[in-house]
């Protein structure tokens, strides 16, 4: 078998004919990023190219003084022989598929990404190839989701009746991607929307970009004394049970994470309610994206890699696990998803 | 089915009592009596037998959701629970039906087991294809046998209280004793005035608090009663309508166990119930707790078992004679009576628990250090003016066991947890040193915080040496000091030693794997052995 186009090393992934990185976990000179959550985006590589819609949040991720430069979705540079383009991945605004072509050959690097749809960023792509290289977060057939719309629908009713019996809602998501999808689905007829300093800040990048949000407030200029109840106040699950968020005394908790599909992780947690609402596609998506982007060769990272992988080979795929650190090892899942 | 599992969700979603009594009164105040009468059946612990293997049921499942075993299997693992697993890789269903939960267990569940394999696999399969996933889930929970949620029976009876207004200990005497659930059962058991007639019904145990203070704060000693506290199986003797009924604390009627018991409940007179221990007794000492479990689970008991392990009753307390309730009578009372009672029939497997004598509390814990040599596991202290309680009342009756007997042993093997564990190693095996190698004496799950959980879970995913399917051979590093209650010698284990209600009482950071104690230490704690 020739040299893949891609392959494993110790500072990320590598494309060696285009001398560039994918993601890379230590700084190098060129760093191909898919988007800004900080396990994919880290400081210190000397250049870094990301897709038009993504470079405002990736620079507030990054130092100040990193030299970004952007693609719009579609539109596509030639580096050392390899043609690169950013397309849609529908994870977070300005997640991106990373897709390579090399005399023809076709690979897509696809980060995290989602099929659901999600009214802050833009759709997932169905992008052609020849080789597809996929996260596996939630690569097992336990893991489905239901419609985006029947969650809120749920998320909605706990804040009501929680605002009904006089509590105010936390509800937890991460601060970046998570937390600007929940506001595009809160009803803000219900009652206050309060944010968190750290979801504030990526709020504010969102509103920037010009995604329309339900008005918010930051939680410090909310009223004085305890009178919460009623609000909804949106948190990075790091606050779950800390000092910050011992002022809502009385509040209920939920979190809202693919994780909480399982009961077993939101018992675990020790919070009042788990809605299933993942920015990762789930069992059926991973099957579908494998079938319809054509791919004879399935790369599988980060998530359930030996399951995946031995599941696509069985449907006849010649599908691989790309070595990582986290292989075959069911994380204690505190990170984004 | 609906409205049961939409309250199983609720209550699963709360770790507060409060919370928990809403969504029960919530349920029974508008639930149907036929439905609500298997609520409370199931929800107070009682299940019928499996009706189904489960290996059958993830089968059915894995092919419904077009899914080799293996995929199943690896999903499992990773939830940590069957029926939950199964839920989760359903279909959706085709339709949603909304039928009562007594139609489901009456019509369908407990059917089940007497229906060939594929007549089973077509009645799981229809139910499966009219359920959402919450209802999918807990009709999983009930075919396997696994239903359980954090209710206490207590929280059940408290919140039928508010329901019907009837007082929670009439609820709970209500609750005791052989019922079939119906319709017609569920509304006597909230009618304000029923007769409460049943002839086998038993009362509800008085429970003892453990002794977590110095005795000398219970005040003056001649105000209590001290009597051994033995390890067997708690039970009431009920003889009533010319009938004799023995049940154990685990509310399970066992008279047909233990004949030679049924016996003694003949002699008893018309209208009496005594609290009571099963022990197994011979040549006037009582024999160790596994004796027991010989005969424990056995419906019939053959004459060899008969011999080897004959049992006694230990009388504690008389709390009906002739007819009447005597549980609010002073205990000094109840105790003349039945000391009366057991020199008139004088039956030789009626053994009076025997009062421990002291004058001073110094001198009653010189005794309770005697303990171990009785095979006895402490002192249980009475309020001699105190009345029969129902459950766990604080302040009347304490138990002041003596200290759990320790070892330090080794992590050896460690396997996954369930439910609120799913996905964290928490189920461990620990082992002594034997001829230079470890043997497997103890499995335990409780006693670590949940930091140290974690920590112990991260040691096991980097120093895993081996894996038997859902099983981990672990680096032999960290030490352990186990508590257990009781030690015996056991053909059974490999260790030729067996203990009773081992668990972690602290993690030894200060002990390398080579300072774990030996076979040979472990063995010098069997009763008997040269100390």
């Amino acid at each position: 078998m020739p040299t893949p186009l891609i392959t494993q090393t110790d500072r990320g992934l590598y494309c060696a004919a285009g001398d560039f990185f994918i993601d890379p976990w230590r700084p190098v000179q060129r760093a191909v990023i898919s988007h800004a959550h900080s396990d994919h985006a880290r400081i210190g590589s000397d250049r870094y190219l990301c897709s038009s819609p993504g470079r405002e949040i990736l620079r507030s991720r990054l130092d100040g003084t990193a030299t970004i430069d952007a693609l719009p979705y579609g539109e596509v540079i030639e580096h050392n022989g390899v043609r690169i383009s950013f397309h849609p991945a529908g994870h977070i605004l300005g997640s991106s598929q990373i897709r390579l072509e090399r005399h023809g050959e076709v690979w897509v690097i696809t980060g995290d990404y989602k099929l659901d749809r999600d009214p802050t960023c833009a759709h997932f792509e169905m992008v052609r190839c020849h080789s597809l290289l996929t996260e596996s977060t939630f690569g097992l057939p336990v893991y489905r989701w239901a419609s985006t719309s029947e969650i809120f629908a749920e998320i909605n009713s706990w804040w009501r009746a929680n605002r009904d019996a006089g509590k105010a809602s936390l509800l937890f998501g991460y601060a970046l991607g998570k937390a600007q999808r929940l506001l595009s689905g809160l009803d803000p007829t219900i009652g206050p929307i309060y944010l968190h300093g750290s979801v504030e800040r990526m709020t504010n990048e969102y509103r920037n970009a010009g995604i329309e949000l339900p008005p918010t407030q930051h939680v410090s200029a909310g009223p004085t004394g305890t009178r919460w109840a009623g609000a909804i106040i949106l948190a990075p699950p790091s606050a779950h049970n800390s000092p910050w968020s011992r002022r809502f005394s009385d509040a209920g908790t939920a979190m809202a994470s693919g994780w909480m599909r399982v009961r077993g992780a939101r018992r675990r947690r020790a919070i009042d309610r788990g809605f299933v609402l993942s920015d990762h596609v789930d069992w059926s998506g991973l099957h579908t994206v494998v079938k319809e982007c054509g791919a004879t060769q399935v790369w599988v990272t980060h998530g359930f890699v030996a399951p995946l992988v031995r599941r696509f080979q069985e449907m006849g795929l010649d599908a691989h696990g790309m070595t990582t650190a986290y292989e075959g090892e069911v994380d204690e899942p505190e990170g984004e998803a | 089915m609906k409205a049961f599992a939409e309250l199983y969700a609720r209550l699963d979603a709360t770790t507060k009592t409060s919370q928990k009594v809403d969504a029960l009164v919530d349920y029974f105040s508008t639930a149907l009596p036929a439905e609500a009468a298997w609520a409370v059946y199931f929800l107070s612990g009682r299940r019928p037998r499996q009706a189904v293997p489960t290996r059958r049921l993830q089968t059915w499942a894995a092919e419904l959701a077009n899914i080799p075993d293996w995929l199943f299997e690896e999903s499992r693992s990773v939830v940590g629970d069957l029926a939950e697993s199964i839920a989760l890789i359903l279909p959706a269903p085709e339709k949603n039906l909304d039928w009562p939960l007594s139609e489901w267990v009456e019509s369908v569940l407990l059917r089940l087991r007497d229906m060939t394999e594929e007549e089973q696999k077509a009645a799981v399969l229809a139910a499966w294809s009219v359920m959402d996933y919450r209802q999918a889930f807990v009709w999983n929970k009930l075919i396997t046998g696994a239903f359980r949620v954090g209710v206490s029976q207590l929280l059940v009876t408290r919140a039928l209280s508010r329901v019907s207004g009837v007082k929670a200990e009439v609820i709970v005497h209500r609750l005791m004793g052989d019922w079939q659930p119906s319709g017609e059962w569920f509304t006597q058991l909230i009618a304000v005035d029923a007769s409460d007639a049943d002839a086998s019904r038993p009362y509800p145990f008085c429970l003892a608090h453990p002794l977590d203070v110095e005795p000398e704060t219970l005040g003056d000693i001649n105000n209590w009663q001290a009597e051994w506290k033995w390890d067997g199986i708690r039970s009431q003797l009920i003889r009533r309508t010319g009938q004799s009924y023995l049940w154990s604390r685990g509310e399970e009627l066992v008279t047909e166990r233990y004949p030679e018991l049924k016996a003694l409940g003949d002699q008893l007179p018309e209208g009496t119930v005594l609290d009571s221990e099963i022990l197994p007794w011979k040549d006037g000492r009582v024999l160790p707790f596994g004796e027991l479990q010989r005969r424990i689970g056995r419906k019939t008991i053959g004459k060899k078992l008969l011999d080897e392990v004959p049992v006694v009753l230990m009388a504690y307390d008389l709390i009906e004679w002739q007819g009447r309730d005597v549980r609010e009578e002073p205990l000094v009372c109840r105790r003349t009576r039945l000391e009366e009672l057991a020199s008139a029939i004088n039956a030789k497997n009626l053994v009076l628990s025997p009062l421990v004598h002291a004058t001073s509390w110094s001198e009653l814990a010189a005794q309770r250090a005697g303990s171990r040599d009785r095979n006895v596991e402490g002192l249980m202290l009475k309020r001699k003016d105190s009345a029969y309680r129902v459950g766990r009342v604080t302040g009347d009756w304490w138990k002041w066991k003596i200290g759990p007997l320790t070892l330090d042993a080794v992590l050896i093997y460690a396997q996954g947890g369930s439910g609120k564990r799913a996905g964290l190693f928490t189920d461990y095996t620990f082992g002594v040193w034997h001829e230079g190698k470890l043997v497997p004496i103890a499995k335990a799950y409780s006693g670590l915080t949940d930091v140290e959980i974690k920590q112990v879970d991260a040691f096991i995913r980097r120093n895993t040496l081996e894996t038997f399917g859902p099983v981990r051979t672990v680096q032999p590093e960290l030490v352990f000091e186990l508590g257990f209650e009781g030690i015996q010698a056991s053909s059974r284990h490999k260790s030729g030693v067996a203990v009773r209600f081992p668990r972690m009482l602290r993690w030894r950071t200060d002990k390398k794997a080579d300072e774990a104690d030996t076979l040979e230490s472990v063995r010098k704690l069997l009763p008997g052995a040269a100390a």
